[in-house]
């Protein structure tokens, strides 16, 4: 009888790169409704986009470079990107902005650098930081939590819709009514203000640690988290190393100055830390490789954000310390290099 | 009865698989049954290829040799049974995938009748080991583990090192495999026979016999016979189930937690590994008289009616062995001599059992599918990697061609256990990746010193060519002056001689 030939092993592999990144996204899901609920519809309208654009660019990009675009498109990495693009840009954001950022995180922060696998930064947070810089004031309008017992104007789905689709409010509504400062916004004004932290923290936008919504919008994001680690979706290097880098400097000045340091819980609740140390940070591409890289990879994205946190004219920091990390992956591969079981320790590559 | 023992070395990476093995382990090791024609390939060992002492026509018995080691490396050939050489020729050979090699074919008679030995069989206790290991050598005896490096050259090799334990591998780590676990069940007693023999040929005093812990009733046959024989040199140990802790260099270093040097064997760090089959081969070898014309494999997968073990003969088809354990099912799509993580596949069952051919393995295709995309570094290959290389990094310096980083990054290390592949969700045939690199890597090397050898060779015809010009010039000048000084003398006599030849015309 014959048979045809085929290379070892044979055996199944147990994952592929599409279902890691279905279950990334299914692990968005209860935060994303939660981010729904807080802050309106406005989520649903820059996820759309995103993914539009994100998913556009990248068949753009397959195309112009000469590969068959349903690859890169089956593997849901520009999906994504989208989301957490779009968990990163306010609530009320005009659709161009989005598109920009999904197109730049997906045209140049990933296919410029040889597509998926080969780029160095981050995409989302390349494209969050190019949109950052180009329209800081369309990416500081975040509305108000809906709390029952803040004063806001709330926005219709229309509204919401109308304000995506041509970046105007209806006549009768000012930006004033309809927005407000972000927690880590009023901490970081209130302290140059030079008040105390306690008295910051009684306006009423602040919740028990962080903002208020936003804390729970942090508390499912860790709950997805929790819930790709134990599908070994991703592994607890890199989400640990962000933790400590951010809450160790955090602890000890709090402990130091309570006064003009906001609690560690501010910095774990306050702001993008929990997306970042389980969503973003994890990106494999663009993370160190080893478990010991990816502990300092984490700690250094962690540590950084606490210091544009607290000494930088950003509010929050996560794209920076991330895209800054990035910088410093190719170092610290090389300066984590496992030792090769047979050889002696000086890690040249010789016996 | 030795308690099995846990104390244990690092071993980094590897994976827990799903064994398989309950199928093939049902029943009792089963005889197949000699078939009409024996196909013995010349080379199943490795080394040089024997070669044939006998021509086609002639009768042979059970038990003689058939072919003879050349060289300095090698293992004779013996006949699995006894009748006519009808042919030596090319046939298709698991070594090479289902192409052909020189093989020896016999037409069987059926009879079985056993070759005479000399009758000189001393008790080898009483041999020297110096003679002990020629006795070896002459059963024919390879690494049954599936490297069949000849074991007696295995051993003198070993004999230049300072040995301190011999380690009997029955770890088996392959999914699927079950033979040597089915051969510690029944034949316990000749495997720590076989040991002892080993022993008694290395002069050391302390052996372990190593067994995965998902073999219960192989660790209790191993420890009833331990027990029997109440020699405290021998201590069984049980390791860790987890692929590939069966690699020699791999179990050194849980056994003995001894890691053994790049480009070295387990003999620099004191330690020599034989698989239990060739323990127990020994054994019939030494003491039975018994050459190497059998062993045990499994027939197993997917695309197998009847999963089980079997002692065929050495030169039985696969078609014919898995013919006697009940044929194929329905689909039966690729054909795997060896597990599923390193077995080779062939293309034809007409290729021979032989002395590596520890499983027969049928899968089907649904079993491994998914398409290559690009590595996205999530690193697990590296988590898995029992040698602590970055499959990651040397797949991308495959890619580029790079070899110096291939060489710094430890490619020659790569034992090619394919757990990288498992795990890449990238289904990027990494391991295939490397050994593609690696022979890269070693036509590079061959290349090199070819194109040393041809400017050595450059180098000296030059040499030689200056060093003949030098002494043509000495030759002229040392005329010349000659001539000189034989002076005008010398001048008349030449135009004499010329004007006497213009006479003659």
């Amino acid at each position: 009888m014959e048979f045809a030939r085929r290379q070892s092993p044979y055996w199944s592999a147990r994952v592929a790169v599409p279902s890691l990144m279905l279950q990334v996204l299914a692990a968005l899901v209860p935060a994303a409704i939660a981010h729904v609920w807080f802050f309106g519809p406005g989520f649903i309208f820059n996820l759309l986009i995103a993914s539009i654009f994100a998913v556009g660019g990248e068949w753009l990009a397959m195309h112009v470079r000469k590969r068959p675009p349903e690859v890169a498109l089956s593997d849901y990495t520009a999906l994504v990107t989208a989301a957490l693009l779009a968990f990163a840009v306010p609530s009320l954001t005009p659709w161009w902005v989005t598109a920009t950022g999904a197109l730049f995180a997906i045209v140049v922060a990933k296919h410029l650098y040889g597509g998926l696998g080969f780029n160095i930064f981050n995409p989302a947070m390349a494209g969050y930081v190019v949109i950052l810089i180009a329209f800081p004031m369309h990416l500081n309008l975040w509305i108000a939590p809906r709390m029952g017992d803040i004063d806001y104007q709330y926005l219709t789905v229309l509204q919401t819709l109308t304000y995506t689709l041509t970046g105007s409010l209806p006549d009768t509504l000012g930006f004033d009514a309809v927005s407000r400062a972000t927690p880590l916004d009023v901490m970081k004004s209130g302290l140059n203000g030079m008040r105390t932290v306690s008295e910051i923290r009684t306006n009423p936008i602040m919740g028990d640690f962080g903002g208020r919504g936003w804390e729970w919008i942090g508390n499912f994001l860790a709950i997805g988290g929790f819930w790709l680690l134990i599908k070994k979706i991703i592994r607890w290097h890199i989400p640990v190393g962000v933790g400590v880098g951010l809450l160790l400097p955090a602890t000890i000045m709090y402990f130091v100055d309570p006064g003009s340091h906001p609690s560690p819980g501010f910095h774990l609740f306050g702001g993008a830390a929990i997306l970042c140390a389980f969503f973003v940070a994890t990106d494999p591409v663009s993370a160190a490789t080893s478990p010991k890289g990816r502990l300092i990879f984490g700690f250094g994205i962690g540590f950084l954000i606490f210091c544009i946190r607290t000494w930088g004219s950003y509010a929050d920091g996560v794209a920076f310390a991330v895209l800054l990390m990035n910088m410093a992956v190719p170092a610290i591969d090389l300066v984590t290099r496992p030792r090769i079981v047979g050889h002696s320790n000086d890690g040249d590559g010789t016996p | 009865m030795t308690a099995p023992t846990y104390d244990l070395g690092n071993l980094h990476g590897g994976l827990r698989l799903p064994g398989h093995k309950a199928a093939s382990t049902a029943e009792p090791i089963r005889d197949v049954p000699i078939p009409s024609q024996l196909i013995l390939p010349i080379t199943q060992h490795v080394g040089d290829p024997a070669q044939p002492v006998v021509g086609a026509g002639d009768r042979v018995l059970k038990g003689q040799v058939v072919a003879e080691p050349d060289g300095t490396l090698g293992a004779p050939v013996h006949a699995s049974s006894s009748g006519k050489v009808v042919a030596i020729e090319p046939w298709p050979v698991s070594r090479r995938y289902g192409d052909s090699a020189p093989c020896i074919i016999i037409e069987c008679d059926g009879e079985d009748r056993a070759f005479e030995t000399d009758g000189r069989w001393e008790d080898y206790l009483s041999l020297q080991p110096a003679d002990l290991l020629l006795r070896i050598l002459d059963g024919g005896i390879v690494g049954l583990g599936g490297a069949v490096f000849p074991t007696a050259q295995k051993l003198m090799q070993a004999r230049t090192c300072k040995i301190e334990t011999l380690i009997l591998n029955g770890v088996e780590c392959e999914p699927y495999i079950s033979c040597d676990d089915m051969l510690m069940r029944e034949r316990a007693a000749e495997i720590l026979s076989g040991a002892q023999i080993l022993m008694h040929a290395m002069q050391i005093e302390s052996c372990f016999v190593a067994v995965e812990s998902d073999k219960p009733d192989a660790l209790h046959s191993l420890g009833v016979a331990l027990a029997e024989l109440d020699d405290a040199r021998l201590v069984l140990k049980q390791v860790p189930t987890i692929y590939p802790s069966g690699g020699e260099d791999q179990l050194v270093q849980l056994v003995a937690n001894r890691e053994v040097p790049s480009g070295g064997l387990p003999t620099d760090v004191g330690c020599l590994v034989q698989n239990v089959g060739t323990a127990a081969a020994v054994h019939d070898w030494i003491i039975n008289h018994e050459p190497l014309i059998s062993r045990v494999t499994t027939v197993a997968g997917d695309g197998i009616v009847n999963p089980m073990n079997v002692r065929a003969r050495i030169g039985t088809t696969i078609a014919d062995v898995v013919e006697f354990t009940g044929g194929y099912a329905e689909r039966a799509d690729h054909l795997i001599i060896g597990g599923p993580m390193t077995g080779k596949s062939m293309s034809t069952d007409r290729v021979p059992l032989v002395k590596a051919t520890n499983s027969i393995l049928v899968v089907l295709k649904t079993s491994f599918q998914g398409r290559e995309l690009p590595c996205i570094r999530c690193g697990d290959c590296a988590a898995v990697c029992p040698v602590q290389l970055l499959p990651q990094q040397l797949f991308r310096y495959a890619c580029a061609d790079n070899e110096a980083k291939l060489r710094e990054f430890g490619l020659i290390d790569c034992i090619e256990c394919g757990c990288c592949d498992l795990v890449c969700p990238s289904h990027i045939p990494l391991t295939a990746n490397f050994q593609i690199a690696k022979s890269r890597i070693q036509e590079l090397a061959d290349e090199k010193a070819r194109a040393e050898r041809a400017r050595r060779r450059f180098e000296a015809r030059n040499e030689r060519l200056e060093h003949e010009k030098q002494q043509r010039e000495a030759e002229l000048a040392r005329q010349k002056e000659s001539a000189k000084q034989a002076g005008p003398a010398a001048i008349a006599e030449i135009l004499k001689r010329k004007q006497q030849q213009g006479e003659e015309d």
